[in-house]
C-alpha cells in the first residue's frame, strides 16, 4: 500500500491546528502543522478510531428543570454517537441527582460512563446550585 | 448561604453569576474583601453556562475538558465554600455612580443597599433579525441560537424540525450539532464572511462530524411563510456583502436560527454613568479592570466578547480583587469619596465629592447656591447629620450669590467617620 496525504484539523484544543498527516493506511508516518504533541496522537487516533466526547441531557422527573446535562466520562467512538444518545432518549431520572452521578456504566464495553454535568435540586428544594441552602 | 436579610452595605457587590461574575466573586473574598454578595436575575447561579451543555471548557484553567455546567459548578461549590452571599431571582434596576444599588426580586422584594466596590458581570446579549435586517414576513419559527439552546438543554422544547443557521459563530455551530443528535435536520449554516467566524474545532467536530454543509458568503435574503416559516431564501453576497443575482436559492426550512453576534449588556453601566467604547459596546476600562467610574469595576463579556470562558473567568479574577482592594482601602479611610449633601435651603453644592484624605493636606473651600433668599443674619452649616463640623455666620443669603465655606483640616478625624457632609443654611 503507498503512503496518503490527509488533512485533519485537530480539535484537541482551540488553537485547531491543520494537520497534514503522511499515513500508510492507518499507520501514521508523519505529521506536520500540528504545534504540541497532542496533534500527533490525535492524529493518529483520528485514523485509526476516531473518538468524540458526547454531551446530550436526559429526562428528569420533579427536578428544577426537566432535564439534566449528562457527559461521557472519555471519548466514545464516532459510530457509537447516535446509539448512546438513542439510548439516553429512554432514561429518566427522579431528582435531586448529583454532579458526577453515574447515569450509565460501562457503554457498551467501551468502558466509559456517563455522568451527570451538574446537580439538579427536586422543584422547590434549596440546594447550593440554586443560590441558597 | 440562603439570604434572608440584605446587609445595608457590602464591601463588593458583584451584578451577574456567569463566569466573570463566580470569578469576581470568588476572587474579591480571597483577597480580603468581608461581605461579597452575587446579585443574579436567573434562579440559579452559572449565568449561560447553565445551557451551554457541551464540553470544552477548563482546559485553560483546569487543564481538563469540561461541560459547561460542571465547570460552572465548581466555581459555585467554591464560592459557596468561600461564604460568599447570594441574592437570586433578583434583577438590578439601577445603579448611582456612588454605588447605590436598587434591586428587585421574587423573595428579597425591593431592596435598596450600597457598595464599596462593584463589579458589574451581566454579560452579553445575542444580535437578533431586527439588528441585522432580514427582509421577508415575520413567522414563528425565527429564534437566536442561545433562545434555541436554552430550550433544548434545559427547558426540554424542540423548536423545529428542519433549520438552517445563519452565522458560523460557535453557539451557531454548536447547536447545529445538538439540534442533530436531538433528532433534527440542519439544512445549511450561511455565513456572510469569507471565513469562519467561530473556532475550527468547532467546524470539525459540529459541522464535519455530521455531514453539515457551511455555505461561506452567504446570507438569508427572505424569510418566507406567513404563520411559520416555510423556508428561506440564501443568497450569495460579493465582498461589500452586496446579494449577487441570480445566486438566489429557497431553501426548505421550518425553523432560522439566528448566530450573528453577541453585543456586551451596559443598560446597568450607562445608569451609573460608566464610559463604554463605542467599539466593544462595552466600558473602558484600566489595567485593574477598573471602569471610569471609581469604584466600579467590569469583568467577561460585558466589557468584550470573549473566544473562551476560562478567559472570563481570569477576567473575573482580576477584577474581584481589585474590586476587594478598592473596598478594603476604603474602610480604612484611604481616599474615600465623601458625599457634599444639600440640606435646607441648599440647591447644590460644589464640588459634590471630597476626598476624605484631602483635609490631611488643607482646608477645603466648597461652593453653594440656596433655593431662598433669606435677607437677614444666617448660619451656614455643614454637619455629618448629627454634629455640627463648621459653620459660618453671613449676612444674608440669595440665590443669585455664591455661599462658600471653608471646611477646616482639622475637621479631618470628623470626616473619616461619615461618608456624608450635609450643608443647611439656617436663620440665627
Amino acid at each position: 500500500m503507498s503512503e496518503i496525504e490527509t488533512k485533519i484539523i485537530c480539535i484537541t484544543c482551540p488553537v485547531g491546528c491543520s494537520l497534514v498527516v503522511t499515513h500508510e493506511d492507518q499507520k501514521v508516518i508523519k505529521v506536520e502543522g500540528n504545534q504540541c504533541r497532542k496533534g500527533i496522537d490525535y492524529a493518529q487516533n483520528e485514523l485509526r478510531d476516531p473518538r468524540r466526547m458526547v454531551t446530550t441531557t436526559v429526562k428528569v422527573k420533579r427536578g428544577l428543570h426537566p432535564l439534566v446535562p449528562v457527559y461521557t466520562s472519555a471519548p466514545i467512538p464516532k459510530p457509537l454517537i447516535f446509539e448512546l444518545i438513542k439510548k439516553l432518549r429512554g432514561v429518566e431520572l427522579e431528582a435531586p441527582v448529583k454532579v458526577g452521578q453515574a447515569i450509565l456504566k460501562d457503554f457498551l464495553g467501551t468502558g466509559v460512563d456517563v455522568l451527570a454535568a451538574r446537580d439538579l435540586p427536586q422543584v422547590g428544594q434549596k440546594t447550593s446550585e440554586t443560590g441558597s441552602g | 448561604m440562603s439570604l434572608d436579610r440584605v446587609k445595608p452595605i457590602y464591601d463588593v457587590v458583584v451584578i451577574g453569576s456567569g463566569p466573570g461574575g463566580l470569578g469576581a466573586a470568588i476572587a474579591a473574598k480571597k483577597n480580603g474583601a468581608d461581605d461579597v454578595l452575587i446579585i443574579e436575575r436567573d434562579n440559579e447561579l452559572g449565568g449561560i453556562l447553565v445551557q451551554c451543555i457541551h464540553n470544552g471548557f477548563g482546559v485553560e484553567i483546569f487543564k481538563e475538558d469540561l461541560p459547561g455546567p460542571l465547570y460552572a459548578h465548581r466555581f459555585i461549590q467554591e464560592a459557596n465554600s468561600l461564604g460568599v452571599e447570594v441574592l437570586s431571582d433578583t434583577m438590578v434596576l439601577d445603579i448611582t455612580p456612588l454605588r447605590k444599588i436598587t434591586a428587585v426580586g421574587k423573595r428579597a422584594g425591593f431592596v435598596e443597599l450600597e457598595a464599596r466596590a462593584i463589579v458589574l458581570a451581566m454579560g452579553c446579549r445575542e444580535r437578533t433579525r431586527a439588528q441585522i435586517r432580514i427582509p421577508g414576513t415575520r413567522p414563528a419559527g425565527i429564534y437566536t441560537a442561545g433562545t434555541a439552546q436554552r430550550f433544548v438543554n434545559v427547558e426540554g422544547y424542540m423548536p423545529g424540525n428542519r433549520f438552517v443557521i445563519l452565522g458560523s459563530g460557535d453557539i451557531g455551530m454548536i447547536m447545529a450539532r445538538r439540534l442533530t443528535l436531538e433528532g433534527a435536520k440542519v439544512e445549511r449554516v450561511l455565513e456572510i464572511m469569507p471565513f469562519l467566524t467561530g473556532l475550527t474545532r468547532n467546524y470539525v467536530q459540529c459541522l464535519l462530524d455530521y455531514n453539515i454543509p457551511l455555505q461561506l458568503r452567504h446570507t438569508v435574503s427572505r424569510i418566507l411563510g406567513n404563520y411559520r416559516v416555510e423556508a428561506v431564501e440564501a443568497v450569495e453576497v460579493d465582498e461589500n456583502w452586496n446579494p449577487i443575482p441570480g445566486t438566489e436559492e429557497i431553501i426548505p426550512c421550518d425553523t432560522l436560527l439566528l448566530s450573528v453576534g453577541l453585543i456586551p449588556e451596559n443598560e446597568l453601566s450607562r445608569k451609573a454613568g460608566v464610559i463604554l467604547d463605542p467599539i466593544t459596546g462595552g466600558p473602558v476600562v484600566d489595567e485593574s479592570m477598573q471602569t471610569s467610574v471609581s469604584g466600579i469595576f467590569a469583568a467577561g463579556n460585558v466589557v468584550h466578547v470573549y473566544d473562551l470562558v476560562d478567559w472570563v473567568t481570569e477576567a473575573g479574577f482580576l477584577a474581584g480583587k481589585s474590586a476587594a482592594k478598592f473596598a478594603v482601602e476604603m474602610k480604612k479611610g484611604l481616599s474615600r469619596k465623601v458625599k457634599l449633601v444639600a440640606g435646607a435651603n441648599v440647591r447644590y453644592i460644589v464640588p459634590q465629592y471630597l476626598d476624605s484624605e484631602s483635609l490631611a493636606e488643607s482646608d477645603q473651600r466648597i461652593q453653594l447656591r440656596v433655593v431662598r433668599p433669606i435677607e437677614e443674619k444666617v448660619w451656614v452649616e455643614v454637619t455629618d447629620g448629627e454634629h455640627l463640623i463648621t459653620r459660618k455666620l453671613e449676612r444674608y443669603v440669595r440665590p443669585g450669590e455664591i455661599v462658600t465655606i471653608k471646611i477646616p483640616k482639622k475637621a479631618y478625624d470628623e470626616v473619616q467617620k461619615t461618608d456624608k457632609l450635609i450643608v443647611r443654611v439656617a436663620k440665627s
